[in-house]
């Protein structure tokens, strides 16, 4: 049911834990429909130059939020807020369709993650 | 890697006896039943034969098993069969008692009839997942025509109390022997029971249970997937789902699965012979199992009864902060089968309506695991899933967010 890519996501998720002080944090999901994702961002330059994530999922939720950490790092904050679950599910080898929905929320949490940064600054201005 | 299967209310592997005493049927021994040469006639033998050892199975006499292709056939057969046929006497206001437990294949089938008018009630469950009889007291109303409830769950192993309630609807049809003459009364409640789980480890003899049809399956029993029976007691009004040849007294039409029906019967003389032998023995790996996981792993909980009230081979785990089938994936990379709920609900994502049903929460039942010996696990199987499992929840655990 799940592509290799998955399964080696899952088995060895890249960038796992949490930021000390991040500079934006966004959380997706919730219990009723079994996945939580929490992304935490490090910006420096435009950039983001530190990503980490804790998910509670299946193994489509922890290979995509594995995926997206490795999809976003070094990116500017505007090509990283246009990654889409398309784009994640396609550099995965593709998801099972019954998960591309609920358990593909890594990208909602990063934008998540982005919006909550921005605030921040804003609010610093 | 030597693999371990603990998945075995999905499915059993076909036991080597069974596959021998069906081997012949298939290029040997292949007549078409109908046939009447020698070659047909024999096949016809084999199914008599099958019948005549499924219905000592059941105690019951051969005219009254029907073979079907599983046990969805089977359910199907019985709840729209028996609605149907008591149309003419209740319209669609006939009235179908079940549960919110059951498999799909009957809780699809009872949508369906809801569908076409008829009322159907889904009876709740204690914390326990056990259908309370008092609860199928008040579901009984004048034009009930059928109460179908499952032996034991698939996913906890939780024994609904059928024997007591097929006693208590006997009770009930006695007074009923004087339909009001408007029409919207029945004259007797028929009782059915998908029995696919509960085969391997309970007493299935149809009188003593009191039931006037009842679900075979051959999968869960060491016979192959493909394959089942329905008793369907004489004097219950029933009538085909499918049309076609004149099969199965006219219940089923299609050419006989003639080795698999073999097989089925072989199974079920299997079982009366180790039946107890095999119910003591889980029963006490499943306890040794149940009480190490409590010791092992923190916050977890056992879904379901404790003891005699749950099927000998089933465990079910909720893990805090783990979701099930992460576990599962995980058990699976070190050799393990398990699964999260049922085989049949993981395509879909919502928790199982099983354990929601019971009152546990959504996020508990998420993180759901359900363990299923078989008459070949061993204890060493189980020590080795004892030895893994606490170290994949704690990574899951550690991975979640706090």
């Amino acid at each position: 049911m799940y592509s290799k890519k998955v399964l080696e996501h899952f088995q060895n998720p890249r960038n796992q834990g949490k930021i000390e002080n991040p500079d934006g944090v966004g959380q997706v999901g919730n219990p009723v429909c079994g996945d939580i994702m929490k992304v935490y961002i490090k910006v420096k330059d435009n950039k983001i130059s530190d990503i980490k994530f804790e998910t509670l999922g299946c193994g489509a939720a922890i290979a995509t939020s594995s995926m997206i950490t490795e999809l976003a790092r070094g990116k500017t904050l505007e090509d990283a807020v246009r990654i889409s679950r398309q784009d994640i599910a396609q550099e995965l080898g593709g998801l099972p369709a019954v998960k591309m929905h609920c358990s593909n929320l890594a990208a909602d949490a990063l934008k998540k993650a982005i919006a909550d940064y921005l605030g921040k600054v804003k609010n610093k201005i | 890697m030597q693999k371990i299967y603990l998945d075995n209310s999905a499915t059993t592997p076909v036991d080597r006896e069974v596959l021998r005493a069906m081997l012949p049927y298939f290029s040997e021994k292949f007549g078409n039943p109908s046939s009447i040469h020698s070659l047909g006639q024999e096949g016809a033998e084999a199914i008599l034969e099958a019948r005549e050892k499924i219905a000592l199975f059941l105690g019951c006499q051969k005219e009254e098993i029907i073979f079907t292709s599983g046990a969805t056939e089977a359910n199907n057969l019985a709840l729209k069969g028996v609605m149907q046929a008591c149309f003419q006497k209740t319209g669609k206001k006939g009235h179908l008692i079940t549960s919110q437990i059951e498999h799909k294949a009957i809780l699809e089938p009872a949508q369906v009839l809801e569908q076409e008018g008829y009322k159907v009630t889904y009876l709740p469950v204690s914390g326990e997942g056990i259908v309370e009889m008092q609860e199928v007291r008040k579901a009984i109303r004048d034009n009930t025509v059928l109460i179908s409830l499952m032996y034991a769950n698939s996913e906890t192993g939780a024994i609904q109390p059928i024997s007591e309630i097929g006693q208590f609807i006997k009770k009930i049809n006695a007074k009923r022997v004087n339909p009001a003459p408007q029409g919207c009364r029945v004259n007797k409640i028929f009782v059915h029971t998908d029995a696919a789980q509960a085969v391997q480890y309970l007493d299935c003899n149809a009188n003593s249970l009191g039931v006037d049809l009842l679900t075979l399956a051959g999968h869960k029993i060491y016979a192959p997937k493909g394959v089942g029976a329905l008793y369907v007691k004489k004097g219950t009004p029933i009538i085909p789902i499918q049309q076609g040849g004149s099969q199965e007294y006219g219940l089923r039409a299609g050419t006989e699965n003639v080795p698999y029906i073999v097989a089925l019967a072989k199974a079920c003389e299997l079982v009366a012979q180790n039946r107890l032998r095999v119910s003591k023995k889980l029963a006490k790996l499943r306890d040794y199992l149940i009480q190490k996981i409590k010791k092992d792993i923190l916050y977890c909980q056992l879904n379901g009864p404790r003891g005699e009230r749950r099927l000998p081979n089933n465990v079910n785990f909720s893990f805090k902060g783990a979701e099930g089938e992460s576990i599962v994936l995980d058990l699976d990379l070190e050799g393990i089968a398990v699964s999260t709920g049922s085989a049949c609900t993981s395509h879909d994502l919502k928790p199982s309506h099983v354990l929601t049903a019971m009152g546990i929460s959504p996020e508990i039942a998420h993180g759901s695991v359900r363990i299923t010996l078989s008459k070949y696990t061993t204890a060493a199987e189980i020590n080795k899933l004892i030895q893994v499992l606490p170290k994949i929840v704690e990574r899951f655990r550690k991975m979640a967010p706090k």
